[in-house]
């Protein structure tokens, strides 16, 4: 495991890197000019070209490049353009609170996705099996933002059930111990603060769930049917063992492969569907504010912020491909 | 005799060409789906002489609920919405084939290239793709109009970019699993020029995947391309882009949510239809 671990961690190596020259390139093509930006419109030329000197825009490219890359090895980020404050003390509150709804996003998409997928071929050719499977269709098909506008329009405005807006009641005034609302809530031990900030999550959570839920559920369903033809379940279900023993313990178990791949893939599209949910939510997380950065130019966040995201992307693909050994012990890595 | 024995493979062949459409059709799904497309490219093409409207035609009316004269409504400029979802169809419908037409054709290059050749050019294409494929997809596209400046041109080249990985492997293993059969191996052996093999040999074994793919990635570009709009990043008024309008309905969600809920509806049936395409595609191709 050790040995594969860190082969794994080497490949990461050139992907990374290559993830640094996109993030890197993305800023020095975006049309405006930062120092012209931070010095503000009306600063006189020389002004302009101090900051300049001063970020280092005057150098080549490359040298631009290499000082940006050992900055990044030494934990630096740069400095937000707009608030001037280092971006890793910055974005530890925004990317918390993307942790959060991807989390709690993933946990609504893996409960249902697996269970209707369950369902769906335990009820195999069934109109119920028909019903799951066009649930799963529409789940697809629907675009994440017009579910979101949908939903505050109906539960938010029309019913009036839940909040449409942020993460908690802007009136209550709680001190964020490690920005992950629902863990801050629960170590006061403060519940009904805490059903505030569950009743802000759920809105966007669904919203956000709803794709990665329906492709689950698909990849659930044929892996389970693969698997339900296997020997060994039928020799558990002649042993006399409860159906819901056969199916959760010995189907899958061991149709979990395939669906442990799609979830990893798909926190790609939670992590960019956070931006739109993000945006009709006001949810302060990363998608928000990288799009406030992209709008006032801040280039600095916009490189960081990508690079985070898409970091956090490839870890959580890592450590999924780690999962796989955990779960069935034929896969052994040493060994290839 | 040789002759007629080609002869007689074209025929057999005709007959499988045949007989896969006569399966297509047959798919309940696909052919679900291809007559919703069929419902909206007409509704597009005929959308000036369905409506008595213009898109960008303002009137006195303004905000008006669903009614006998304005099907849809109308929205905050009393602009027929029923129009502008018609006429958003065609930007729609364009922005998927664009967008799939050309990560179709760059990201099949790229991945030939690599397949075909191996080697340095493999090992420098398949990084890329791995590089490209690192970001959550939408993210990059953000990141690329940022670059371009918003319109629905540069939103088109960035769709076509983020999927170019998605075909480049498709079509990368399809060559390598295509390229070790004996057909090529005899072709090269009788002294067929590269551009020969690849042109004759590989590429017609090799684009089924791609097709699948292809009206899958249909679903997702319009998808992708209503969320740039919707973030202000794709096409630019009066132009009646789904995912403007949804992002324009925002202010009015509660007085008029008809302005909401139509685009979208439409955007949804849009995304259904390919993905039933695609779903029949793939069964029918993909038999076990």
């Amino acid at each position: 495991m050790g040995a594969y671990l860190l082969r794994r961690l080497l490949q990461l190596v050139p992907v990374l890197i290559g993830m640094t020259i996109v993030t890197f390139a993305v800023v020095h093509f975006i049309p405006g000019d930062p120092a012209q930006t931070i010095a503000g419109e009306k600063a006189t030329p020389e002004r302009v070209e101090e900051i300049r000197k001063e970020l280092g825009l005057d150098q080549p490219l490359y040298r631009q490049y290499v000082q940006y890359m050992g900055n990044l090895l030494q934990g630096d980020l740069g400095d937000s353009l707009v608030t001037n404050r280092p971006i890793v003390e910055e974005v530890v509150p925004y990317l918390a609170a993307t942790i959060e709804l991807v989390v709690a996003s993933m946990l609504i998409a893996v409960f249902w996705g697996v269970n209707l997928g369950i369902f769906s071929a335990w009820r195999h050719h069934s109109a119920w099996d028909f019903f799951a499977m066009i649930i799963a269709l529409l789940g697809i098909s629907i675009p994440v933002f017009w579910l979101g506008l949908m939903e505050q329009w109906l539960f938010a405005q029309t019913l009036d059930w839940l909040p449409s807006n942020g993460r908690m009641d802007p009136r209550i005034g709680m001190e964020p111990i490690t920005h992950f609302y629902v863990v801050d809530t629960i170590l006061y031990g403060d519940l009904e603060v805490l059903w505030d900030v569950l009743k802000h999550l759920i809105l966007p959570a669904i919203a956000l769930s709803t794709v990665p839920m329906a492709i689950i559920a698909r990849i659930t369903r044929s892996s389970m049917l693969e698997v339900m033809r296997a020997d060994y379940v039928r020799t558990a279900k002649a042993k006399g063992l409860s159906e819901f023993t056969v199916i959760y313990k010995h189907t899958l178990k061991n149709a979990f492969i395939p669906i442990l791949t799609v979830i990893g893939l798909q926190t790609g599209t939670l992590l960019g569907g956070a931006v739109l949910t993000e945006t009709i939510f006001s949810w302060p997380g990363m998608g928000r504010y990288l799009y406030t950065a992209i709008s006032e130019r801040d280039y600095t966040v916009v490189q960081s912020g990508i690079l985070i995201v898409a970091t956090l992307f490839v870890l959580v693909n890592l450590l999924v491909d780690l999962l796989y050994t955990c779960l069935d012990p034929r896969i052994q890595y040493e060994r290839k | 005799m040789e002759l007629e024995r080609a002869r007689s493979e074209i025929i057999l062949n005709r007959k499988k060409r045949k007989k896969m459409i006569r399966r297509f059709f047959r798919h309940r799904s696909a052919l679900f789906g291809s007559m919703m497309i069929l419902f909206l490219l007409l509704l597009a093409l005929l959308a000036p002489l369905v409506t008595p409207y213009t898109f960008s035609e303002k009137s006195d009316d303004l905000m008006q609920a669903p009614s006998g004269t304005h099907w849809f409504g109308t929205d905050e400029m009393g602009r027929d919405l029923f129009t502008r979802v018609l006429f958003g169809a065609r930007i729609s419908l364009w922005i998927g084939f664009v967008a799939v037409t050309g990560s179709l054709i760059l990201g099949g290059l790229l991945g030939l290239v690599a397949g075909y050749f191996g080697g340095r050019w493999d090992m420098l294409i398949s990084r890329l793709f791995d590089i490209l494929l690192a970001f959550p997809g939408i993210l990059l596209a953000i990141a690329i109009v940022t670059i371009l400046g918003p319109g629905l041109n540069h939103a088109l080249l960035a769709i076509s970019i983020i999927n170019v990985p998605i075909f480049g492997r498709l079509m990368r293993s399809s060559v390598l699993r295509v390229k070790e059969e004996d057909y090529i191996v005899s072709a090269k052996a009788i002294g067929a020029s590269t551009e020969r093999i690849i042109f004759q040999h590989i590429l017609p074994n090799c684009w089924t995947p791609l097709i699948v793919q292809g009206s899958l990635s249909f679903a997702t570009a319009v998808i992708e391309a209503a969320a740039l709009g919707f973030l202000g990043l794709g096409a630019e008024p009066p132009i009646p882009e789904w995912g403007t309008m949804l992002a324009d309905s925002r202010p009015f969600i509660q007085t008029a949510p008809w302005l909401m809920i139509f685009p979208g509806i439409f955007i949804l049936f849009t995304v259904l239809g390919f993905n039933l395409i695609g779903d029949g595609l793939r069964d029918m191709f993909d038999r076990k």
